[in-house]
């Protein structure tokens, strides 16, 4: 296709990415430099019959008017991103000279609020993916190995939890798991203490929302799986039959290497989802005891008095370069193989 | 073709059927307990004395004289006013997939019939926005869509929803043209019509599937999402998903918990039934790029 046919062609779609996904990228890097203004403070002398007292009060006409002005904020340069709720190294440092060992720093670090949802995100992406994974393939190749005729309902059944809204998926469960529902109340039950709630211990709730991922995603793999399944040449199975491979090797040594370039792809998918988790978080009430980085970003967005611009476009941008870090291998691998097939 | 080689033990179909229904049962039990608890008064749902009461339905037989009550629905629907968040709904979804495939049939077009160095990067740059968590989108929005006065309103989350879903579109859409012959493109091309004319009235009359499929897809974000329509929206036009949220209730105001569960049987239903529809253009749209690149 000649170029300026091309351009035509893709000119809405380009021009749509750029607007609504390629500046605001850019905006949020240079909304992140910035800080929202302090109040401006001024003294004010009050005299009463006992005397006069001298008293620091807000200037809300001149606060507002500088906010009018600039509404972007005050330039704060990477004050943003190294104060105490970011990569905050002031305490970082303090942390290390004042601390013992090596486990009570890391212990400290830990409960900074960005440090605290960076280990958070990350552990709910190094479980929950190979858990995916592995519960899709076995999935996959267990409905494989049933008859046709009663497949469509029971794939109808297992695709379920991937279609539903996050948000909804985890109330649904959080709705059972309450100590008023109804795998709460067995929970207690079972385990003899009628005071046990899944929402007041951090563990606790750190499993549910990975369960709630793992049964979340699970379908996506399925699905994936299931087709490259389907694309499984019968020869070398029925050869390897005859040859008296066993069920597990056969597995391993002929269905694992077909599909494995699908397996890439459903890793990085659910990476790449599971980084950015946040509406779980929201569904549990899971606020107190499980903080992820996308949940930060909307704290300080849905602020009471003013909206963290600033703060969140510097958590934000930190997100981005995590994700690039991701993304990286694969973009890299891909490059390779561009030039070498060019 | 199968030539009966592959014999399975009996016991091993029983391990088999015995997995696959406990599975079912995990992945499909919690809608159904949803679907059946919002028929009940909270009393029975969220029950602190016996769960058994769920079951029984032994407060809302006390408080309505039934078994069954649609009390959470009326209440959701009318005094919740979720059928605005519905109608809200309905215009974001529709709209959102209309642009959206017209957006995307024309890129991913032109895309898989481009031989030229760009057409990739394109491809690659579209992966690296896939990628973006939308909440980091979001914060860069806000500001710039207070500043020029259309936060809030539905015309700009319906923008930003077809922009975000855009990149996926384009993939899918692009191996689905691939699967299409160049030839055909060819040949009209020779007989003399346009480009336009042949993606027009030969290329789109054989990809109805990859068109439907992708629909299908941008269907399901502009109306699952949460994330943009809760932070892009003044509550007098929220979505159904947001709608859930602000029943749950906050620290300030108690929220109405049944409600949120008879607003969530209501916002999932729509969504089942099509499902059960296009289960297969489903399953296709998302091996369609995993499995043939």
């Amino acid at each position: 296709m000649p170029n300026k046919n091309f351009f035509w062609f893709f000119l809405p779609a380009g021009l749509a990415m750029i607007l609504f996904i390629g500046l605001p990228i850019i905006s949020t890097g240079i909304q992140s430099f910035y800080a929202q203004h302090d109040q401006i403070l001024i003294n004010v002398k009050k005299c009463d019959p006992f005397g006069c007292k001298e008293s620091v009060v807000v200037d809300q006409e001149a606060t507002s008017k500088i906010r009018e002005e600039k509404p972007l904020g005050k330039f704060n340069g990477f004050k943003t991103y190294i104060d105490r709720n970011h990569l905050a190294t002031d305490q970082v440092s303090e942390f290390w000279e004042e601390s013992k060992s090596f486990g009570e720093f890391i212990g400290k670090v830990g409960n900074l609020p960005f440090y605290k949802a960076l280990v958070f995100t990350l552990t709910y992406c190094i479980i929950v993916t190979p858990c995916v994974l592995l519960l899709g393939f076995v999935i996959a190749l267990s409905l494989n190995a049933i008859s046709r005729k009663i497949r469509g309902p029971l794939i109808f059944g297992t695709i379920l939890p991937m279609i539903v809204t996050p948000l909804v998926g985890s109330l649904v469960l959080f709705w059972m798991i309450d100590a008023e529902g109804i795998i709460g109340a067995n929970l207690q039950i079972l385990m003899d203490d009628p005071y046990l709630s899944v929402k007041s211990s951090k563990s606790l709730t750190w499993i549910t929302i990975i369960i709630y991922g793992i049964w979340h995603h699970s379908p996506f793999a399925f699905v994936v799986f299931y087709a490259a399944l389907q694309t499984v040449p019968q020869e070398p199975l029925e050869a390897s039959i005859i040859d008296g491979a066993s069920r597990l090797q056969r597995v391993i040594h002929i269905v694992l290497p077909h599909i494995y370039p699908v397996v890439t792809f459903v890793a990085l998918i659910s990476l790449m989802d599971n980084f950015r988790v946040f509406e779980p978080i929201i569904g549990f009430s899971a606020e107190g005891s499980a903080q992820s980085l996308s949940w930060l970003i909307y704290d300080n967005l849905v602020n009471e008095e003013v909206i963290l611009f600033g703060s969140a476009a510097a958590t934000s941008i930190m997100t981005i370069i995590g994700i690039s870090i991701i993304l990286a291998p694969v973009l890299i691998r891909t490059w390779r193989e561009f030039r070498t097939n060019r | 073709m199968d030539y009966g080689l592959d014999k399975k033990s009996n016991s091993l179909k029983t391990f088999n059927t015995i997995f696959i229904v406990i599975w079912l049962l995990i992945a499909c039990f919690p809608f159904i307990w949803t679907f059946w608890g919002s028929f009940k008064v909270r009393a029975d749902f969220f029950s602190r004395a016996d769960w058994w009461y769920a079951i029984t339905a032994f407060n809302t037989l006390i408080e309505t004289g039934v078994r069954f009550t649609t009390e959470a629905y009326s209440g959701a629907w009318f005094e919740g006013e979720f059928w605005k968040a519905s109608r809200n709904t309905i215009i974001v979804t529709v709209s959102v997939v209309s642009i959206s495939l017209f957006l995307g049939t024309l890129g991913a077009y032109a895309l898989s019939r481009s031989t030229k160095n760009y057409a990739f990067w394109i491809l690659i740059i579209a992966l690296i926005f896939r990628a973006m968590p939308h909440i980091t989108l979001v914060s860069g929005y806000l500001f710039p869509f207070f500043q020029l006065q259309i936060w809030g309103i539905l015309p700009t989350t319906i923008v930003v929803l077809v922009a975000i879903n855009q990149p996926f579109t384009l993939w899918l859409l692009y191996s689905f043209f691939k699967t299409v012959p160049k030839e055909l493109d060819e040949s009209a091309l020779i007989d003399g019509c346009s480009y336009f004319q042949t993606f027009r009235h030969i290329i789109m009359p054989v990809m109805w599937p990859g068109v439907i499929t992708a629909g299908l897809f941008s269907l399901m974000l502009a109306y699952n999402d949460f994330t943009v329509t809760a932070l892009l929206l003044n509550q007098e036009n929220h979505t159904m998903v947001p709608k859930i949220q602000s029943y749950l209730g906050t620290n300030q105001h108690e929220g109405n918990l049944m409600w949120a569960v008879s607003s969530v049987v209501s916002a999932t239903a729509p969504l089942f039934i099509l499902v059960m529809f296009f289960q297969r253009q489903i399953i296709s749209g998302l091996t369609a790029g995993a499995v043939k690149g």
